[in-house]
């Protein structure tokens, strides 16, 4: 899947949640992404972001962070 | 024999008080307000009529069904006379016989003389009655003025209409008017010259009539009949069976004679339908005896080859073999499985379980994931279980009804006609469209409000009528404090009530007047029991889940949860959608919607296979194609889905398809699906096996085996057959012990067993120790997740926006004749009514462009193009046009776009923008798409033999 359309689907998701107090945002997209997303997808947004993440708003990318640290199916 | 029904002759009447009164000697007691007739038929005694029914008002009419009473003079109809304490009845006497006979002489001198012996005409009741009434000759001369000669109206595709054997009885108007509400029918002329006509004397076919078939229920003289019935005779006995259309989940007879199909006649103590059907269920089977059914399976190594057919060994064999060489080659989790909302309880569960027991991971999806996905996750996320909350009875308590992204009286017209009765009574409708849907002004219904959003602002108008309903203390205090989280309240209350959610401030974008939101807002917040109807223009967005989630917060604010008349009800599309979503087949949750990653949920699972489960989510269905197209995703079992017609942005989903090593298609017909695909497996029809289907107010009942599997097995028997030949042995011997399974697994469905449906007809899960019988209404006195959720639903515009290349939003939806894809009902007579779609635009648009009613048009987005006819209509505003998805010629989804719900990948087919300009004729997909379709339907001639 493209990084471009994987960034929009978490971006998207991030921004449901950025609602909340920043940590609640945080949390909800990482458990969002953990719960529902194959952990291929979830690899491979881990790879852009480790490419540098262009396009990722703030929630997401700080989501992303969340789960890379926390998600040892999609960090391997 | 035919199944059993007891006509009453006039409607149960529900009374506090009873009355006993005495019938030829026989003391019954009654509630008070019952009729004669119907108290009498209670005690068996059986009074002549021809112009009452049970499931109409009583007119009054033929005279037949006359009695006399002690104390009272003359004689006396007793099904327009109600029932009276201490009254005596004499349904026999000798002056009541001679009245009846020369009653019915007269009907008869102006019939055909050969009906009382016609063997077709045997079933119907004026031939019944005149045997009742010792009717043996006609002393009337033949020849005088009769309304023999009066032409048969044979223009509708199902029935026929013929007025010389009508008695003017009135049923048919009745029914009309009453069970289906269309009011299409009317008597024409006065005394002799009295006549049944549709609408304007227009004949059946052109006139209003939507054939759902009451007025040939209800015609007591077989002057209204089925052609299938002229054809083939009476049928000889019968079968109670489920629709496999929309879901609504009818209950019908089917009607048999021999091994053939006559007929669907609703079934009268159908719990969903009561006795009511619409032309899709009622006539609209013809398609499972089509000559496109493919019957054989057919392997073919490349798509570009043509189908070899090959025996169900073979084809099983090869399935097997191909799906194991991908996963040897690409990893476990290179193939997946699709689960159909068409098929059974018992097939969606055993195609999740083949995915995850046999295939090793979670690749499993269901069509649902384009249609209600969102329901699943806003439903779940605020009241803590993914449906509706009342059974479809409980609209007759409504008072106040919310249609909101739904087309009744088209996608789902049993129920329609059933709001439509309320509606008459007096309840309230706030219709929320964009288009001018029937509901909004129809005979005898009109709605209080149309809100006609721009489409993509749902959320917008949901936030607004939340808006009105805090700001101006229109809240349901007490229920919100007993019920709901507090916290979660409080941070949603402020949210909302923020000005940005104002309806005058949404006003510019949602092009609704403020002033009509709030009056809107008021009404649903204090008219009494305020239900809430939606559909796929709600959930079919980019903000899917989140207007799901905003309806609910509507709902727990007014405190209209959690008793009869109130409500959050989703329309569901297909028969069997709930079904499919119950049964585990989102690739994240196991059946009960229990997250895969639960382990003890798996644990009961993997007792029970025998297998580890994989605890990670598996791929949805658009994430399948994107796979495919990079990969890692190479072979697909698809049972009953035609998803490269359903599924938006065409152009991605065949590329995704063609991608794939081994596609696997189950189904009745070869779809557009199957033109990518490696292995056909002949499917099944609903009338070819036993299981259950799960409607859209959870009812699960029983589908039965009405004929053999015309292709030798039905559907979850083939995909035993492909588990046992990837190693993972499968041993059921009948439907019935899949449910056991899915009941030992399943919390929601432990009390469900076949035994049980067969003893209650139904039953609406969750159905357990707690609640044996089921739950019609769900939330009573707690939700349950607990406490209600509020959630904050901030509006968020689709990043799909019109601009001056596609200045138009496109929306799509589907028609009453139709159905999804069309696959059924394409092969029906059905398309007489909707032989292409078309393209719905405004007149202004229309005129901006230079197009004019009928003419092709191209349709075109950033997706893909294709073309069309156009109606100019004033039903869609300006700036939105609308079309259906029947049709594979037009493949409307070639135009919309991958955009998705943010929580679930529901397609945002309700929002894309076009343009529209003249067109000669179909576009360069349309024709290229043709001819790929003519290639890859090539089955190839077998080898003669030497």
């Amino acid at each position: 899947m493209s990084p471009e359309k994987l960034t929009r689907m978490a971006n998207e998701i991030a921004r449901f949640f950025a609602s909340k107090p920043e940590e609640k945002a945080i949390a909800g997209t990482a458990d969002h992404l953990r719960r529902f997303w194959d952990p291929r997808m979830r690899r491979q947004i881990l790879a852009h972001l480790e490419a540098g993440g262009a396009g990722l708003e703030p929630i997401a990318r700080a989501a992303l962070l969340r789960l890379r640290e926390t998600d040892s199916v999609a960090a391997c | 024999m035919p199944v059993p029904e007891i006509d009453y002759g006039t409607p149960a009447v529900s009374s506090d008080r009873t009355v006993t009164l005495t019938v030829d000697g026989e003391k019954i007691a009654v509630p008070e307000g019952t009729s004669i007739m119907r108290a009498a038929m209670q005690r068996g005694v059986v009074i002549p009529r021809l112009c009452a029914t049970d499931s109409l008002a009583a007119f009054g009419s033929c005279r037949l069904c006359l009695v006399e009473i002690g104390g009272r003079a003359g004689t006396l109809a007793s099904c327009t006379t109600p029932v009276a304490e201490g009254m005596v009845v004499h349904t026999e006497t000798e002056r009541l016989r001679r009245l009846r006979r020369g009653v019915m002489e007269l009907y008869a001198s102006d019939h055909p003389r050969e009906w009382l012996s016609d063997p077709k005409l045997a079933g119907n009741e004026l031939f019944q009655m005149a045997a009742a009434v010792g009717l043996r000759e006609i002393r009337y001369p033949e020849d005088v003025t009769t309304h023999l000669a009066k032409p048969k109206d044979e223009s509708n595709p199902y029935f026929t209409f013929d007025p010389a054997r009508c008695i003017v009885c009135s049923r048919c108007v009745r029914a009309c008017a009453e069970i289906q509400g269309t009011y299409a029918l009317t008597v024409a002329g006065r005394g002799f010259a009295s006549r049944i006509v549709a609408s304007e004397d227009d004949g059946f076919l052109a006139s209003e009539c939507v054939s759902c078939g009451a007025c040939v229920q209800a015609c007591p003289t077989s002057a209204l009949v089925e052609k299938s019935v002229i054809e083939q005779g009476m049928p000889e006995h019968s079968v109670v069976t489920t629709c496999a259309y929309c879901g609504v989940g009818c209950s019908f007879k089917a009607e048999i004679k021999g091994e053939q199909v006559v007929r669907m006649v609703p079934w009268k103590e159908g719990q969903a339908n009561h006795g009511h059907s619409c032309v899709k269920g009622r006539f609209a089977w013809g398609y499972a005896l089509h000559p496109d059914r493919i019957l054989e399976p057919m392997v073919r190594a490349r798509i570009t080859d043509p189908w070899c057919k090959v025996s169900w060994e073979e084809a099983i064999a090869h399935a097997a073999a191909e799906l194991k060489r991908i996963q040897a080659a690409y990893g476990r989790s290179a193939v997946g499985g699709i689960t159909s909302s068409r098929c059974t309880n018992e097939e969606t569960f055993l195609v999740q379980k083949l995915v995850r027991a046999a295939f090793g991971n979670n690749n499993v999806d269901t069509c649902a994931r384009v249609c209600h996905s969102p329901t699943g996750y806003g439903l779940k996320t605020t009241f803590g279980t993914s449906a509706g909350t009342q059974d479809f009875d409980s609209v007759d308590h409504a008072d106040v009804i919310i249609v909101m992204g739904a087309n009744p009286t088209d996608g789902h017209p049993v129920f329609a006609s059933r709001m439509k009765r309320r509606l008459q009574d007096g309840a309230k409708l706030i219709v929320i469209d964009p288009r001018c849907i029937d509901l909004v002004r129809t005979p005898h219904v009109e709605a209080a409000f149309h809100l006609p959003l721009r489409p993509g602002t749902n959320v917008a108008m949901l936030n607004a009528l939340a808006h009105v309903v805090v700001t101006e203390g229109l809240e349901d205090e007490a229920f919100i404090e007993e019920r709901c989280d507090p916290e979660a309240y409080a941070e949603w209350r402020a949210f909302v009530a923020g000005p940005h959610n104002s309806p005058e401030v949404v006003e510019p974008f949602t092009t609704v007047p403020a002033a009509l939101v709030r009056q809107a807002a008021r009404l649903y917040a204090t008219g009494g029991n305020g239900a809430i109807y939606y559909g796929l223009g709600v959930t079919e967005h980019s903000q899917g889940s989140t207007a799901v989630m905003a309806l609910a917060n509507l709902a727990m604010a007014t405190g209209n949860i959690g008793r009869p008349g109130v409500g959050v009800n989703p329309l569901r599309g297909q028969n069997n959608v709930q079904g499919s979503c119950d049964m585990g087949s989102f690739p994240h949750e196991l059946s009960g919607y229990r997250h895969i990653s639960e382990t003890a949920t798996r644990r009961i699972f993997e007792e029970r296979w025998g297998v580890t489960l994989d605890p990670e989510p598996g791929l949805r269905i658009p994430n399948m194609f994107d796979a495919a197209l990079e990969g890692s995703f190479k072979g697909l079992y698809i049972q009953g889905e035609d998803i490269v017609q359903s599924d938006p942005d065409t152009r991605h989903v065949t590329a995704g398809l063609s991608a794939m090593e081994c596609v696997i298609v189950q189904d009745l017909f070869l779809n557009e699906t199957a033109q990518f695909a490696h292995v056909f497996l002949p499917g099944s029809s609903f009338l070819e096996k036993d299981g259950t289907f799960t409607n859209a107010e959870r009812r699960i009942q029983l589908v039965r085996r009405v004929v053999a599997p015309r292709a030798r097995y039905a559907d979850w028997e083939a995909t035993v057959l492909l588990s046992n030949a990837l190693g993972y042995p499968m041993h059921y011997g009948h439907a019935s012990e899949i449910m056991a399974e899915i009941a030992a697994t399943t919390p929601t469905f432990a009390g469900v067993s076949f035994a049980k449906l067969e003893r209650l007809g139904s039953v609406q899960w969750p159905c357990n120790d707690a609640a044996p019988a089921g739950t019609p209404v769900m939330h009573i006195g707690k939700f349950v997740r607990g406490q209600g959720q509020f959630v904050v639903t901030e509006y968020l515009p689709t990043e799909e926006k019109v601009g001056p290349h596609f200045p138009l939003l496109l929306t799509t939806g589907r028609i009453l004749s139709q159905y999804n894809v069309g696959t059924q009902t394409r092969r029906t007579p059905n398309s007489l009514w909707h032989e292409e779609d078309r393209l719905e635009i405004h007149p202004h648009d229309a005129e901006e462009r230079g197009i004019r009613d009928g003419e092709w048009v191209r349709l075109e987005s950033r997706a893909g193009a294709t073309a069309l006819r156009a109606l100019i209509t004033e039903r869609v505003a300006p700036g939105v046009v609308y079309t259906t998805f029947h049709h594979p010629d037009t493949q409307t989804n070639v135009v919309t776009t991958e955009y998705s719900d943010w929580a679930t990948n529901c397609p945002e087919y309700k929002v894309t923008a076009v343009q529209v300009s003249p067109a000669n004729g179909p576009s360069e997909w349309q024709q290229s798409y043709r001819a790929l379709g003519e290639c890859a339907r090539r089955i190839a001639e077998p080898a003669p033999a030497k």
